[in-house]
């Protein structure tokens, strides 16, 4: 009980309705336009590192937790957040430290786990 | 055998489709044609380690499935002719290789089929050949694959997307009927290479409809037929976008062909239980549509006439990748029961 008293629903709320929303653009992406989904993947990243370098990104953040950190503009604001902060420590060369290695869990894991996946798993059609 | 008109060439002694064979995949094999098919698949691997390996598999199994059912001992085929999607066509030689039948490896994309026909035809009625095996297979895993993206991404498809059939349609053509009352080869009108400058991969349907449209038109002007002379006019696949763009073109040139027109690629899913969006395309599936349903609907007298127009996208991946348009092309074939 104790749990359940202690979410704050707002917060869901707020973090399905932004994550919904940026799910949203990539849909109508996908069906009214000739974007191949790997390009769509690259516009976001790439709208997540410039939201995330002029700061705008970080109020999303605030706002919606990971409905905004997980959808992949949050993996670009990532990228942005981890450069600017590494050419404050280390100089210009963190330009290109920085970025991946704020996102290294991430990609690691990924790596990681989708090595493991596909020493278990076939591909297969989708069941619709 | 005499070339009429502008392209197409008429037979004097029409060859005859002694028989025919399709082995399909499960998905078709939930759609709304499944009973016609001769065999169903389980899985999409069926037995085998890789998608490849299975689409050859489905080509050989059929093209013996086909041997068999015709009662024609193997060494009595002259030539064969097949093809398929992959690159150089690896199921087809992959697939036959152990068939011992002199092989014409053919490229046609999804028309691969008809144009298989259309020369073994031609082959038959010069007397080159006297028994002639065509063959076709596709599958949607090697070819999304290879043309789109890895099953393993779990992409969304778009909703013009078409759905490689799976599967393999395969026909012996002959001389003599050895007997059987079966459907005739009369007129081959091969296509033009059309291309409009349509550049969406993902929209097959509208950069094949103006090829069939060219072969459609130019079929009836050098016959002197008319849509209404056939019982079914078929394409291959152009699929729900280039059938309704197909009917709207010949509209403005003359032909109106709503009645009795359908698509192979909507005929072999149920759009709405299926989720296949704009509908079934692939070398297997005017090849699987025609040896499975429409041969058996010839024979047994439902449809008497029918001009078959199977329609291809003449790209490769790289093309695609570099921003090239897609060519179409569309070959046509009337098949009778004289």
């Amino acid at each position: 009980m104790e749990f359940i008293q202690s979410i704050d629903w707002m917060q869901l709320l707020r973090c399905f309705v932004v994550g919904g929303i940026i799910c949203i653009i990539g849909q109508i992406l996908i069906d009214k336009t000739k974007l191949t989904s790997a390009r769509i993947l690259v516009i976001f990243v790439t709208t997540g590192v410039i939201l995330g370098a002029l700061g705008i990104y970080k109020y999303i953040i605030d706002f919606a937790g990971c409905g905004a950190t997980v959808p992949l503009l949050g993996f670009g604001a990532n990228l942005a957040k981890g450069a600017i902060t590494e050419v404050q420590t280390s100089g210009l060369l963190g330009a290109f430290i920085g970025g991946v290695k704020a996102s290294a869990g991430g990609i690691a894991a990924a790596i990681f786990f989708g090595y493991i996946a596909s020493l278990i798993a076939k591909p297969k059609i989708k069941k619709q | 055998m005499n070339k009429i008109g502008n392209q197409t060439i008429m037979f004097s002694n029409p060859p005859y489709i002694l028989e025919t064979s399709s082995i399909v995949g499960p998905k078709e094999a939930e759609g709304p044609l499944a009973k016609y098919f001769d065999q169903c698949l389980e899985d999409e691997f069926w037995g085998e380690k890789t998608w490849e390996k299975a689409e050859s598999k489905i080509i050989k199994e059929n093209s013996n499935a086909v041997i068999s059912k015709s009662g024609i001992p193997a060494t009595d085929i002259d030539y064969c002719f097949a093809g398929d999607l992959l690159n150089q066509c690896i199921s087809s030689s992959f697939g036959l290789r152990e068939i011992n039948i002199p092989f014409f490896g053919i490229f046609g994309a999804c028309s691969t089929f008809v144009e298989g026909m259309s020369l073994g035809s031609v082959f038959i009625d010069s007397g080159a050949a006297k028994k002639v095996l065509c063959a076709t297979s596709s599958h949607f895993c090697s070819a999304e694959k290879q043309f789109r993206f890895p099953l393993e991404l779990g992409n969304q498809r778009p909703p013009s997307a078409q759905w490689t059939v799976t599967g393999s349609g395969a026909a012996i053509l002959s001389n003599d009927n050895i007997g059987k009352e079966c459907p005739r080869i009369t007129y081959i009108t091969p296509g033009k290479i059309i291309d409009m400058g349509v550049k969406d991969a993902n929209n097959m349907g509208a950069a094949m409809a103006p090829a069939a449209l060219d072969t459609l038109v130019t079929h009836f002007r050098d016959t002197g037929r008319k849509p209404s002379f056939y019982d079914a006019i078929i394409t291959g696949d152009l699929g729900y976008i280039g059938k309704e763009i197909l009917i709207e073109m010949a509209e403005t040139k003359g032909y109106n062909i709503k009645k009795n027109y359908n698509d192979c690629g909507v005929l072999i899913f149920d759009k709405e239980k299926q989720d296949t969006h704009a509908g079934g395309s692939g070398c297997g599936c005017v090849g699987s549509v025609f040896s499975g349903y429409l041969y058996k609907m010839l024979n047994e007298h439902k449809l008497n006439r029918i001009l078959l127009i199977a329609t291809g996208a003449l790209m490769n991946s790289t093309s695609s990748q570099q921003g090239e348009s897609i060519p179409g092309i569309a070959h046509a074939i009337a098949i009778e029961n004289l």
